[in-house]
């Protein structure tokens, strides 16, 4: 297992429980600074549930969750305000996870009204503006609804929800797989710009192997609660040791497997 | 590999279903909406037909238009006939004499297509009941023995269950055994396993190849995970924008897509099998709205090979070789 130097966010034996049963069961690990760690693994195998505990929407019965040192399961009030900037979730469902009454640019600006509320409307706007082009929206965009848009663009703006306030990690719990595949492509690249370009750290969660050995540096396996492995990702892609990880590697219905030839990179012409 | 039955169907056996210029438009608050703009396609006796197509592009749309299951300000043209019996403007009496039991469908959400407050063994046998005029006792006995076929383990013990009682792969599991119950000759699977883990994906797909190899049943598979419908259809056609815009055998298909749409889908398709590369393979831009006018062909602004003349004119389908139909003014290469 791989140790990173120094962690952003550390966990150890972490146990959610639902009228007494484990959803989440001894689950520790580390994420680093500016990494990817992906999860996978099949519903019910309390992927989002970890998730969810993260951040405290959902109670955790035993375990830490230190975030630069402080036990975010033992925070209160203000200290807990102050951590919610710094960790943030984009959510499966983007459509279902924005105010379908407010307008793009009141779901961008709620953030900084929370958290810089000294801050004036026009400083407002212009951040606004700013993080829609990052994400690859025109800023006159502002002044729509959610359900103007198509899944990608409204992916696109739960994520600038997300990172309005700079977040150091964002948990990404399956962002992409109620999209088409032609746009999942999009997304995972917007992903892949804001970590590279602001350093911010994920939590990938998704049952799409080939998306999070994209984006991710170490992978984690989940299976009935608990972490079953854990591995860089090419050597978990390559050399996966738990069983379960084979079935899932095994599972996974490929086009490319019956036409690529092994070692035969694909020129991708068209992208961008 | 077969020839496409397109081409051959006029000289071999008729196609089990054969669905001709077929139109959907919806009127909303005064405009009109396209649904799926033109589609023909025949589906061979025997044989697994797959439908790719991003959300949007129609394709549950055809077929529940075929099946006259559309909302009633739907309003459908062409004509779609099974067996050589034209199901478009049939009596209702009529058409559910042959949905459920010739042609039956296997929807996306198990969960919200079993009823939920019936036990699996009930839903099982009214099927046929219903359709063929069995005996409960009869029907029962039927239910067990589809039960143990989709390999639901523990059956007799499924069978008093109800539906939030099973998980997404054993409901779905059921779904399928329902939609055989009457031995039908067509069955329509409408994103069958896109509401399941990879793990169970494969089972299902597994079971559906083992339901065909036994009974030689036809089957459409609409699905937008072209690996899915890969595994399974021996004939591919891609829809986008309401229109088919390419058709051919499916290893053709996938190692020499003619249409720079499904070249690009098949690019796009998350893949273990590839290297891993600095970017992900995506498509610019959206699919055009059903409510657009359409001028020249839907693809073009996104299309790599676009020219001058993409965007006045649309490309019709054409026969492009023996086995493959393309719908563009400049096709790929073989």
């Amino acid at each position: 297992m791989i140790e990173p130097r120094e962690s952003l966010l550390e966990v150890r034996g972490l146990r959610v429980e639902f009228e007494g049963r484990a959803a989440v069961d001894d689950v520790s690990f580390e994420i680093a600074p500016a990494e990817v760690l992906g999860l996978v693994g099949e519903s019910g195998s309390g992927k989002s549930t970890l998730a969810r505990a993260l951040l405290r929407l959902v109670p955790a019965a035993q375990g830490t969750v230190r975030f630069r040192g402080t036990d975010l399961l033992r925070c209160t009030g203000r200290a807990l305000r102050r951590h919610r900037r710094d960790l943030q979730i984009v959510f499966q469902d983007p459509l279902a996870s924005l105010d379908p009454r407010m307008t793009v640019g009141e779901t961008l600006a709620e953030p900084l009204e929370i958290f810089e509320p000294t801050i004036g409307t026009r400083e407002r706007r212009t951040r606004v503006a700013e993080m829609l082009e990052r994400v690859g929206l025109a800023p006159q965009v502002a002044g729509r609804y959610p359900h103007e848009f198509s899944g990608g663009q409204c992916q696109r703006i739960g994520i600038a929800r997300a990172m309005m306030q700079r977040p150091e990690l964002l948990v990404c719990d399956e962002p992409v797989s109620s999209l088409d595949m032609s746009i999942q492509g999009q997304i995972v690249n917007l992903l892949s710009d804001l970590q590279r370009d602001l350093g911010t750290a994920m939590l990938f969660i998704s049952h799409n192997l080939a998306v999070v050995r994209h984006l991710s540096q170490r992978v984690m396996v989940m299976y009935a609660g608990r972490i079953v492995e854990i591995a860089g990702a090419s050597e978990l892609f390559a050399a996966p040791v738990h069983p379960y990880t084979r079935a899932l590697l095994a599972a996974v219905p490929d086009p490319a497997a019956a036409l690529c030839p092994p070692g035969e990179p694909l020129v991708y012409s068209y992208e961008r | 590999m077969s020839a496409a039955p397109t081409v051959a169907a006029t000289e071999r056996a008729p196609p089990i279903l054969r669905v001709d210029a077929l139109k959907v438009r919806y009127a909303l608050d005064g405009a009109e909406i396209a649904a799926v703009r033109e589609v023909s396609l025949d589906v061979a006796v025997g044989e697994c037909l797959g439908i790719v197509g991003e959300s949007g592009s129609g394709k549950s749309q055809m077929v529940l238009a075929a099946l006259g299951l559309l909302a009633s300000n739907a309003r459908t043209l062409g004509s779609a006939r099974f067996e050589g019996k034209e199901l478009l403007g049939l009596p209702l009496a009529a058409l559910n004499r042959i949905r459920g039991s010739k042609l039956s469908m296997v929807f996306q959400d198990p969960m919200t297509s079993l009823t939920p407050h019936l036990r699996i063994g009930v839903q099982l046998a009214e099927v046929l009941v219903h359709h063929a005029g069995a005996t409960w006792s009869h029907a029962q006995r039927a239910a067990l023995d589809m039960l143990e076929r989709v390999r639901v383990p523990d059956a007799r013990r499924r069978l008093r269950q109800y539906p939030h009682e099973l998980s997404g792969g054993m409901r779905q599991r059921v779904m399928i055994g329902m939609s055989l119950m009457c031995e039908p000759k067509l069955v329509i699977a409408d994103e069958p396993t896109s509401a399941l883990d990879a793990t169970v994906q494969a089972q299902i797909l597994a079971l559906l190849r083992e339901v065909r190899a036994q009974s030689g049943l036809s089957i459409v598979l609409i699905s937008h995970d072209l690996g899915a419908v890969a595994s399974l259809a021996e004939r591919i056609v891609v829809m986008y924008a309401g229109r088919v815009v390419e058709s051919a055998p499916t290893m053709e298909l996938l190692r020499a897509p003619r249409h720079p749409y499904t070249s690009l889908l098949i690019e796009c398709a998350p893949s273990l099998h590839r290297p891993r590369l600095d970017r992900m393979p995506s498509l610019l831009g959206l699919p055009p709205s059903p409510r657009d006018a359409e001028i020249g062909c839907a693809f073009a602004p996104r299309c790599p090979r676009v020219t001058d003349r993409c965007r006045v004119q649309r490309p019709p389908l054409r026969r492009i070789d023996e086995v493959a139909e393309v719908a563009c003014h400049h096709p790929l290469a073989p």
